[in-house]
């Protein structure tokens, strides 16, 4: 079991602390149980389980820092991974950018763990995958799936007094379903803390229901549409926009929030008024911990209110340099939305595309944020407030930033994972109806 | 990949930006610990705690691997050091069948008791599958090699190179890019050294060393005035090679409109040639929309060959298993059986490749004991072939596997990985200049830039480094905002020529993602200069105020 209490974790950080005979020290001690289970083709492929605990230690003379890291936990052990970052400190060279550890921070309250999750078994697993299957087979439909739980907690300390700890558990389920002659796909995607908010087979039957509606798609031209952005498509392309908001590159220049002449976008109106984006580590749907990983308190605060860039994200040198309050990194992003269902919204699209996901969105142009990508596993022409019929899917070349200031309506929001490797956290994203958005080429993919 | 295993670079400031989701894989360790090796007695012998312990649990197949993984970045920009990384990642993966059904499970404490208690975890997990299986896992036959090693055949060890020379090397390359009028430059230096033992119920104990490296830069220019910034990035290739990959002696270097690099690089003239160029691309023409011949440079070829030749024929991909993530592929069975699907015309022969030496995918063995070797997956234009391993192997008639299979750590389960993949070169003498000598209105590309391709490998735009148009058969300027857009068996139908072997050159991916949860391996792609007629082009400036 590689989950330490607050009080183990804290007894095994006093003793590393005290043995420091460094300037200052910092200590670092992580660990995880995880367990994953993946089918296709209707059967289970893969599936494991791995559990890890590490001590990082970071020691500093002046600017000169070093750091080592060991999986042992006796006296003996924890002294010399001490004696090492020392050893490690003296030789380094003088950071001019070095920052010494924060002292004591207040912290808010930890929402991020769940017993159900905790308790998660293989047997959890194959059932789960299970009922995403056997529906799958009874309608000639083949199953891809992938569900990962983990356990983890984080805690930390240094010479300047402060303690963080948290623990946290986490479920990611996502499914395509195909259809066995090979012209439909549907995808579902779930992610929560709390495993017990998991319903795989219900899942599963939406990504056949999409499966099964987007067979024998047909061509239409590429140019400009309006969309219907289910939260999983908003957020992949928003997000992006969001985990770009540093501040020392609008600085230097070099981002989409640089000012021509120099200076930064902050307080400038950049997209559509209606867009309100802030990050809330308390919030009750998508919590995250109240600390980053150098001891930073994480607090409600706003990125865009009313269409203005509101915070940057400040590192705590960058924040030194230009006499401001560091600001960390979010856990999570919450874009308000409105009261609109997706049905709703199909009811009010005259002509429009219903987009399910992206897929394989890469940066073309950082100045303008332009980013290449693809519709995928569900994508379906609206027209006079009624789904037509599905259509092939497209790529695009679009920039969120234009597209939030081509932004037609915000409908009801939905917990998604804020994705790529890595896990950045969730986030809360609206569906969105986005006018002009750039369709370049067709895509026989299905 | 676990996602706990990831220590993002995303903490590093304005680096991280430049280069989003680059994985460091393992923990912190000293620089020394970096030159210590673990005794192959010692491996062997713990490995047979796991293949006994997970027999006497009811597994009818184990193997073991057990991975020793060190990786050592180091991070600057301008005249400072960002981050010097020194990580090791050791421990056991423990793979095997019981039931029919595969169980996987991990551990990083060595001792007996938790070795056969993470072998009967894996028989468990195993079981469990077992109760939803549709079809049991079949095996390729695979010999038993007994006590085997195998080494990169490097010349220069980096872990054994000062850091201080390192950081030196890097900070002079900032320097010449600074004093060549970049704005800002951020340099890296990656290494890795995969120290694998794997041990099988066949009777195979292999013990490999194996060693990459990628040095690389970004370099930044603004116009302040207008508030426009261009980048140029470094021309390198990561390579499956040592030190030496950074001592370019003449015959290195191929001259043309910028150097070129041949097995070796010179990172400190591509850094002046790099700043120039960022430079031009601020005033260069934006390009006009529509078909254009291109002539692609091995530095960017090797993506359109990764994305749209390398993925498409991995046989998982292609049956389904990575259908949920990376997606499927328009390669299906059918066009290979027919043996006249024209993949690309008759110019067009790619060849998987497991040992070529200094690329990145070069192993003496793959990870479920396979012995490497060459085949073609493309000839005159024909699919005759896919990328497979041992659980796959039946479905194509093969008595073996080709030896495809490979996990990044030994906490990942192993799946199948992209061979090398690479485009044979031209058989007539021809040289980059005889191929532009033959375009009328043409684009000449060089390095690799945005790249993005479905679900199935049909659709792709790729960018690029450096744009220069090309007018009656002579260079003549830069261009910039360039994408191209293609089918990919229109785009390989299209190949009007390709240069010949003495212009072939590898580049390669360092961090290629797939799998679920994500893993990451390191392949190379061969090319010479290669020709292709009338492809899209598009023009991505945009206007965000």
């Amino acid at each position: 079991m590689a989950i330490l209490s607050k009080e183990e974790a804290k007894r095994i950080l006093e003793k590393v602390i005290s043995f420091s005979k460094a300037d200052g020290i910092e200590a670092n001690l992580n660990g995880a149980d995880n367990g994953n289970i993946r089918y296709a083709r209707n059967s289970v492929s893969t599936s494991g389980e791995d559990s890890n605990i590490s001590l990082a230690v970071q020691s500093y003379f002046g600017k000169k820092s070093g750091s080592a890291t060991i999986n042992e936990f006796d006296d003996a052990s924890l002294e010399k991974v001490v004696r090492r970052a020392e050893e490690l400190a003296r030789l380094a060279p003088e950071n001019p950018e070095f920052m010494e550890p924060l002292p004591q921070q207040t912290y808010g309250e930890s929402k991020t763990w769940s017993e159900s999750t905790a308790k998660i078994t293989p047997d959890y697993r194959a059932q789960a995958a299970a009922d995403s299957i056997n529906p799958a087979s009874k309608k000639d439909i083949t199953a891809a799936g992938y569900l990962e739980d983990s356990r983890n907690f984080a805690a930390m300390m240094n010479s300047k007094g402060l303690y963080a700890y948290n623990q946290s558990t986490g479920v990611d389920f996502t499914v395509t379903m195909r259809s066995n002659d090979g012209t439909g796909s549907g995808w579902v995607a779930r992610n929560f803390n709390d495993v017990s908010k998991l319903n795989t087979s219900e899942a599963s039957a939406i990504a056949i229901d999409k499966a099964l509606m987007s067979r024998n798609a047909k061509a239409i031209e590429p140019g400009k549409y309006t969309v219907i952005l289910e939260p999983s498509a908003a957020g992949d392309l928003i997000n992006l926009m969001l985990s770009n908001m540093n501040a020392r590159q609008a600085d230097e220049g070099r981002s989409y929030l640089s000012k021509k002449g120099g200076g930064t976008k902050l307080g400038e109106k950049i997209v559509d008024e209606r867009i309100n984006i802030y990050t809330d580590p308390s919030h009750e749907e998508v919590p995250a911990s109240p600390w980053m990983g150098n001891g930073l308190a994480r607090k409600k605060m706003d990125l865009i209110k009313g269409g203005v860039v509101k915070n940057l994200i400040y590192d705590r040198y960058w924040a030194s340099q230009k006499n401001v309050e560091a600001v960390p990194f979010p856990g999570n992003r919450i874009i308000e939305g409105g009261t609109a269902s997706l049905e709703d919204m199909i009811k009010d699209t005259k002509k429009g595309i219903l987009v399910t996901r992206f897929w394989y969105i890469r940066p073309v142009d950082p100045q303008t944020l332009l980013y290449t990508g693809l519709t995928r596993d569900g994508t379906f022409y609206i027209e006079n407030g009624k789904i037509k019929h599905p259509i092939k899917n497209f790529r695009f070349n679009e920039s969120p930033v234009i597209m939030l200031n081509n932004l037609e309506q915000l409908g009801k929001q939905m917990r998604v994972s804020t994705g790529g490797f890595g896990g950045g956290g969730s986030s809360l994203i609206p569906y969105m109806k986005i006018r002009d958005f750039t369709f370049t080429s067709l895509s026989d993919a299905v | 990949m676990k996602r706990r295993d990831f220590i993002y670079l995303t903490g590093l400031g304005t680096a991280a930006a430049l280069m989003p989701g680059i994985p460091v894989v393992g923990k912190p360790i000293a620089l020394e610990q970096t030159l210590e090796g673990v005794d192959p007695a010692k491996k062997k012998q713990m490995a047979d705690v796991a293949l006994n312990a997970a027999r006497s649990a009811g597994a009818t197949y184990t193997d073991v691997r057990i991975g020793r993984y060190l990786n050592q970045y180091v991070i600057t920009r301008e005249d400072k050091v960002e981050n010097i990384v020194n990580t090791e990642s050791y421990g056991m993966g423990i793979r095997v069948i019981a039931n029919g059904s595969w169980g996987f499970a991990a551990t990083d404490n060595l001792d007996n008791d938790s070795i056969a208690k993470t072998a009967a975890l894996a028989v468990t997990i195993a079981k469990e599958n077992s109760k939803i299986l549709t079809e049991p896992v079949q095996l390729a036959p695979q010999k038993g090699y007994g006590e085997v090693t195998w080494k990169a055949p490097i010349e220069k060890n980096a872990f054994e190179v000062p850091i201080k020379e390192k950081v030196d090397l890097l900070l002079a390359v900032n320097d010449a890019a600074m004093k060549g009028g970049a704005d800002y430059i951020n340099s890296y230096l990656f290494l890795v050294n995969e120290q694998k033992y794997f041990a099988s119920t066949d009777g195979s104990y292999i013990d490999q060393d194996i060693h990459r490296i990628w040095p690389t830069f970004f370099i930044t220019k603004i116009d302040k005035q207008s508030g426009k910034f261009e980048t140029r990035n470094a021309l390198s290739a990561p390579m499956g090679m040592g030190y030496e990959y950074l001592n370019a002696r003449p015959q290195d270097k191929i001259k043309g409109i910028t150097t070129l690099y041949k097995g070796r690089y010179d990172m400190l003239e591509d850094a002046r040639l790099g700043a120039q160029q960022a430079g031009e691309k601020l005033t260069a023409k934006s390009v006009e929309p529509g078909k254009y011949d291109l002539i692609l440079d091995p530095s960017h070829l090797w993506l359109t060959i990764h994305e749209s030749v390398g993925h498409p024929s991995e046989l998982d991909r292609v049956l389904g298993y990575e259908a949920n993530f990376a997606g499927t592929s328009f390669l299906t069975l059918d066009k290979w059986e027919s043996k006249k699907f024209n993949f690309g015309n008759k110019n067009v022969n790619i060849v998987a490749d497991k040992t070529q030496v200094g690329s990145l995918g070069a192993v003496g063995y793959d990870d479920e004991g396979v012995q490497c070797k060459e085949w073609d997956v493309v000839k005159d234009g024909i699919l005759v072939n896919y990328q497979a391993i041992r659980d796959q192997a039946h479905i194509l008639g093969l008595k073996e596997s080709q030896g495809c299979c490979y996990a990044d750590n030994w906490s990942s389960v192993q799946f199948q990985r992209m061979a090398n993949i690479s485009l044979r070169p031209g058989k007539e003498k021809k040289s980059i200049d005889d191929l532009i000598r033959n375009v009328k209105k043409g684009i000449y590309i060089i390095g690799d830039g945005s790249f993005s391709i479905d679900q199935q490998r049909y659709n792709f735009q790729f960018g690029g480094q450096l744009y220069y148009e090309i007018k009656d058969g002579k260079i003549a300027g830069m261009l910039k905002d360039v994408a191209y857009q293609s089918n990919t068996q229109e785009f390989w139908n299209s190949c009007a020529g390709i240069a010949d072997q003495s212009d072939y050159r590898l580049g390669g991916s360092f961090f290629d993602g797939k799998g679920q949860p994500p893993q990451s391996s390191a392949v190379s792609h061969g090319s010479s200069t290669a020709h292709f007629t009338g492809v899209n082009v598009i023009n991505t400036s945009r206007n965000i105020g």
